[in-house]
């Protein structure tokens, strides 16, 4: 019995190691790094279901050129040290032709060497501006830089007059980078930033940092920059203070769960935000309407849930893989140089315009201001 | 050194892994094998200051990140903006300091990895020994809380720091040259020796705790943990020989954190994280406490396995069930499931044995 | 500062010490009766929140959350069967490490069941801005929520352990096992009593607080962490400590945003609750014999 065992288990082993290449031989290998559990999970999880329901309709409808995808997706639970891991197996042991993700921003600059050093895309979807400037060859990015963020909020400070403002900022690798760029453009547009804190990604209550900057009456604006559901709680101690000062989110505002969550506190925060969020609203003949709309009901079709633009950015990265494969073959060398090429490529994040000099191909134009009312996402017409 | 032959069918299995990955072409599994290592020389620090000298210590992932993060940021701040000022020059005079690329081609100048790493284990022990004073006379939870304490310190100051990279941790880690033509670094040429580099580590760790162990000293932890009164009474300082394992444990996570950051050429916040000393002292347990070879085995398969992501998104639910299945069906750890005992169990082998103590 | 600006912090601490303290009454309780720290006490908490405002898309308020602390308190007692009644003369530190692997596989499934997304109740009166005035600060009508409840809590917990014969036999079992099997203690069915009882607390605190914190499937970690400290601080087993070491805790940190950054405020209060664990090894209102014999 125990022989028959060992036998068939041989021949299974056996059978395994002579099918494999045969059947994958012909497929391509797109990998992904995505931080699906742990502290980052509201970031990976949707991009993590976006990328599969993707390889799917790719796959139905015959794949790339003919060549199916074979997608592996790697859990980072949002560790570098564990990203670091599984991308050297995704790039030794897989062979994979690209990497998508990972999510956050401290991960894909632990992971930045290993794909230059392997000579393989990375097209992350974190949004911190260093991860593409400055340019690392193999490197691209998805999400709008940050800098395009707070120009638009700057120039919308401009028009309402507001000169001095408080900055709060979450603990995130998003928050970090934000911060950075709000500090070094605010002087371009005659803004003085008079407080500045950074409060945990865990936060259960803000009230007590909200007092402190309510106490300083200089300041006339608020900007809130973040991507983690602690963004609500701000929002909300700062209106239950009952201090009515404009509030200015970033992009990181862009999930209607967040607005959920802060309630009635959420109405006229002003964000910069891509069209995912108003898809229903673009005019007919706009390029990125189609595709938008798509998405947003395949998704919340498929998982009854609300498509967010961090499934955004996973939605884009694999449209960005898939048109260089279709222009460039499935070769590293060639991905990279197509990707390089493309231009006027409608995603959900906006029009990308890629160069040998821009790894994120997005311009102000991907932002439209947007606000909120009767708890939903509107764009922001002005005062 | 008749003792140390225990360590030869570990030297042999080590030897064998290597051989067989570079037979069977799967060499990658060097770069897990490796990482592990490193996390195992902390776990087996921590198994000797929990399971001999009785102390748990909810804080020793801070002690990794000391080491790991002063010696990232110390080879990674670049000095040439400051290569006129006094202090840099005395450096560079001494030869602290090294030239080099970062990956988009600029100039840098850095603190060398020896250094570098001279400076974080130093750290390391010094606060090893302010903090161990005073938390060493609490027990219990008290002492539990202590320790956490001094982690939740730790990990907020590298998030909130700007010199640790924040959120983002520090990347762009060079190699730490060990001695000319050895470096730790991740970079595929330099696999095979660093694995053997790692276990070289590790073993000699291992070594050094088991003399410890088996020391007049290590009779008096034994003693500790028994009872610290009855140590007490015979003339035996417990309170200086917990304070040294302590320091002793601090310096090898500080060692493992400087190591695998120079291999990983990074490192972030979540090493310094409350889960992670929680799972140090989680894998000591279930490596059975008093046993350097349950956690030695136990660290290494259980960092292999996540590291490699083996069970995708279940793995800290994976975690937990293996957790909870050795609390409940082997508490005195893993290897205490020997094979020997099982075969007994069998009625057809069963021998005459006196009934195993049961703690 | 102004007398407006020290009462807001006052108050933003009252906030964040109620909701500490809160968490660690659940500590208190099992640490009663089995002497060990339940870590999965801030899974209790979670649980509570997220299954009262699943229950709240078919029932009103009142009997959601009632619904919610009731599954919870089932869960407590499925765990105490399945993990740890049937063990004999188990070890702290094993009872501690198996308690560490219920929250994992808690927070795992939580997130497997309920998916990432942040949920939270609507507020019990009024809504999100609505907030009542205190000589010139603000306050919202939730905070008051938790600080009844807490209140409630530690009156109801003192009353229980203090004069019903049931609380006593718990409090005996945590003394010393042995001896209240001898005077004819059930002590396995304590033990399973106190389970059920830290988690309905944990779960009545989990939705109380919802509306101010947010639910979400790994909230439980981070508080379970300050609940095991605010309850150590207040000495083990104190109810009325938990208060104190949690107000304290609470009021610490609402005022160090005025002198550091708030990103080194969990660093700066963790480091003077260091410093009164030194002077005080048995935190504050805890008995120091009691202490030095509790060991792992």
């Amino acid at each position: 019995m125990k022989k028959m065992l060992s036998k068939s288990l041989c021949a299974f082993a056996a059978a395994c190691l002579l099918s494999a290449p045969s059947v994958w031989a012909e497929n391509i290998k797109l990998g992904a790094l995505l931080a699906v559990t742990g502290p980052a999970s509201f970031l990976g999880g949707p991009e993590a279901r976006t990328l599969e329901m993707l390889v799917e309709q790719v796959n139905a409808k015959g794949g790339i050129n003919g060549k199916k995808i074979d997608l592996l997706v790697k859990d980072t639970a949002g560790n570098p040290e564990k990203a670091i891991s599984l991308a050297k197996q995704l790039l030794e042991e897989d062979n994979v032709l690209t990497v998508l993700g990972p999510s956050s921003s401290g991960e894909t600059m632990a992971v930045k060497k290993i794909f230059e050093d392997a000579k393989t895309p990375l097209i992350s979807c974190a949004a911190a501006e260093v991860i593409v400037n400055p340019l690392a060859s193999w490197i691209f990015k998805t999400p709008q830089n940050d800098s395009l963020a707070a120009i638009k909020i700057f120039m919308e400070m401009n028009k309402l007059g507001i000169e001095k403002i408080a900055v709060l900022v979450d603990n995130s690798g998003f928050g970090k980078a934000g911060k950075e760029q709000l500090q070094k453009i605010a002087p371009d547009y005659k803004i003085e930033i008079v407080e500045a804190e950074v409060y945990d990604a865990k936060a259960t209550d803000l009230s007590a940092v909200v007092a402190k900057i309510k106490a300083n009456a200089a300041v006339q604006g608020i900007i809130n920059w973040s991507i983690v559901p602690a963004q609500s709680i701000v929002v909300k101690n700062i209106r239950q203070s009952g201090w009515q000062v404009p509030i200015f989110q970033s992009h990181g505002f862009g999930n209607i769960k967040y607005v959920e969550a802060a309630g009635v506190a959420a109405e006229g925060v002003i964000f910069p935000a891509g069209r995912l969020l108003m898809a229903g609203l673009l005019p007919d003949g706009h390029p990125q309407k189609a595709l938008l709309v798509q998405y947003v009901k395949d998704y919340e079709g498929k998982y009854k849930e609300t498509a967010s633009t961090f499934g955004g950015h996973a939605y884009d990265a694999f449209i960005i893989f898939e048109k260089a494969v279709a222009a460039g073959g499935a070769d590293k060398a060639k991905v990279r140089e197509a990707i390089e090429g493309l231009k006027n490529l409608p995603g959900t994040g906006g029009i990308f315009n890629f160069s040998t000099t821009d790894h994120n191909g997005l311009a102000l134009d991907a932002f439209e201001m947007m606000t909120v009312k009767d708890g939903k996402f509107v764009p922001y017409t002005g005062k | 050194m008749g003792k140390n032959l225990v360590f030869l069918p570990i030297v042999a299995a080590v030897i064998a892994i290597q051989l067989l990955t570079a037979w069977t072409d799967s060499v990658y599994y060097l770069t897990q094998l490796t990482m592990s290592a490193y996390y195992s020389l902390l776990i087996v620090g921590l198994c000797v200051l929990m399971g001999y000298a009785g102390q748990i210590s909810l804080g020793h992932a801070g002690f990794f990140a000391i080491g790991g993060y002063i010696s990232a940021a110390l080879t990674t701040h670049n000095l040439i903006p400051f290569v006129d000022q006094l202090p840099v020059r005395l450096l560079t005079a001494l030869g602290c300091l090294q030239g080099g690329l970062d990956i988009y081609g600029d100039p840098l100048l850095v603190v060398t990895p020896w250094v570098a790493c001279m400076i974080a284990i130093l750290t390391a022990l010094i606060i090893a020994f302010l903090l161990g004073i005073p938390v060493l006379k609490l027990k219990g939870h008290y002492l539990a809380m202590a320790t956490l304490g001094f982690g939740i310190i730790i990990y907020r100051i590298v998030l909130a720091s700007e010199y640790f990279g924040e959120a983002d941790g520090i990347s762009g880690v060079p190699g730490f040259q060990l001695v000319p033509g050895l470096l730790v670094s991740g970079d595929k040429s330099w696999r095979v020796p660093n694995y053997y580099i790692a276990w070289t580590v590790l073993i000699l760790a291992v070594v050094l705790l088991r003399h410890l162990i088996n020391s007049r000293v290590g009779r008096a932890l034994r003693a500790i943990h028994g009872s610290p009164e009855a140590a007490d009474a015979m003339g035996v300082d417990t309170a200086k020989f917990k304070l040294q394992t302590f320091m002793l444990s601090a310096v090898f996570s500080a060692l493992a954190g400087v190591l695998l950051t120079h291999y990983n050429g990074g490192i972030g916040p979540s090493e310094a994280s409350v889960m992670k000393s929680v799972r140090y002292v989680a894998i000591v347990a279930v490596g059975g406490m008093a046993n350097i070879w349950g956690a030695l085995v136990m660290g290494m398969v259980l960092n292999f396995l996540s590291l490699r992501g083996f069970f995708g998104s279940y793995d800290d639910a994976v975690f937990g069930l293996i957790l909870i299945g050795i609390m409940l069906f082997a508490p005195e750890g893993i290897l205490s499931l020997q094979l020997g005992r099982l075969w007994r169990r069998i009625p057809l082998f069963r021998r005459k044995t006196p009934a195993v103590k049961e703690v | 500062m102004t007398t407006e600006l020290f009462i807001q912090y006052l108050v933003a601490g009252i906030t964040y010490g109620s909701i500490y303290a809160i968490v660690a009454i659940g500590f208190n309780i099992i640490y009663n009766t089995t002497g060990i720290i339940n870590f999965a006490q801030g899974e209790f908490v979670m649980l509570g929140g997220m299954l009262s405002i699943t229950f709240l898309q078919y029932l009103p308020l009142p009997p959601a959350i009632f619904l919610a602390v009731l599954v919870t308190m089932g869960i407590g007692a499925l765990i105490e069967m399945l993990f740890i009644r049937w063990l004999q003369n188990p070890g702290i530190l094993r009872m501690i490490i198996i308690t560490i692997g219920v929250s994992i596989l808690i927070r795992e499934a939580a997130l497997h069941v309920w998916g990432s997304d942040v949920r939270s109740l609507p507020y019990f009166f009024g809504n999100e801005i609505s907030s009542i005035a205190i000589s010139g600060a603000r306050v919202s009508p939730q905070v008051l929520w938790v600080v009844g409840t807490c209140g409630l809590m530690v009156v109801a917990l003192n009353i229980f352990f203090q004069a019903t014969s049931i609380g006593r036999e718990m409090r005996a079992c945590a003394a010393n096992r042995i001896a209240a099997v001898l005077c004819g203690i059930d002590t396995r069915n304590m033990v399973t009593l106190s389970f059920v009882l830290s988690a309905g607390i944990g779960a009545l605190a989990g939705a109380v607080m919802s509306p101010i914190t947010y639910t979400q499937y790994d909230i439980g970690t981070g508080l379970a962490i300050k609940g095991f400290t605010v309850a150590i601080l207040g000495g083990l087993g104190n109810s009325l400590g938990a208060v104190a070491g949690g107000l304290l805790l609470g009021v610490i940190e609402a005022f160090s945003v005025s002198v550091v950054p708030l990103a080194f405020q969990d660093a700066i209060a963790i480091a003077i609750l260091l410093v009164i664990l030194f002077v005080r090894p048995h935190g504050l209102f805890g008995s120091s014999a009691m202490a030095g014999l509790k060991e792992f």
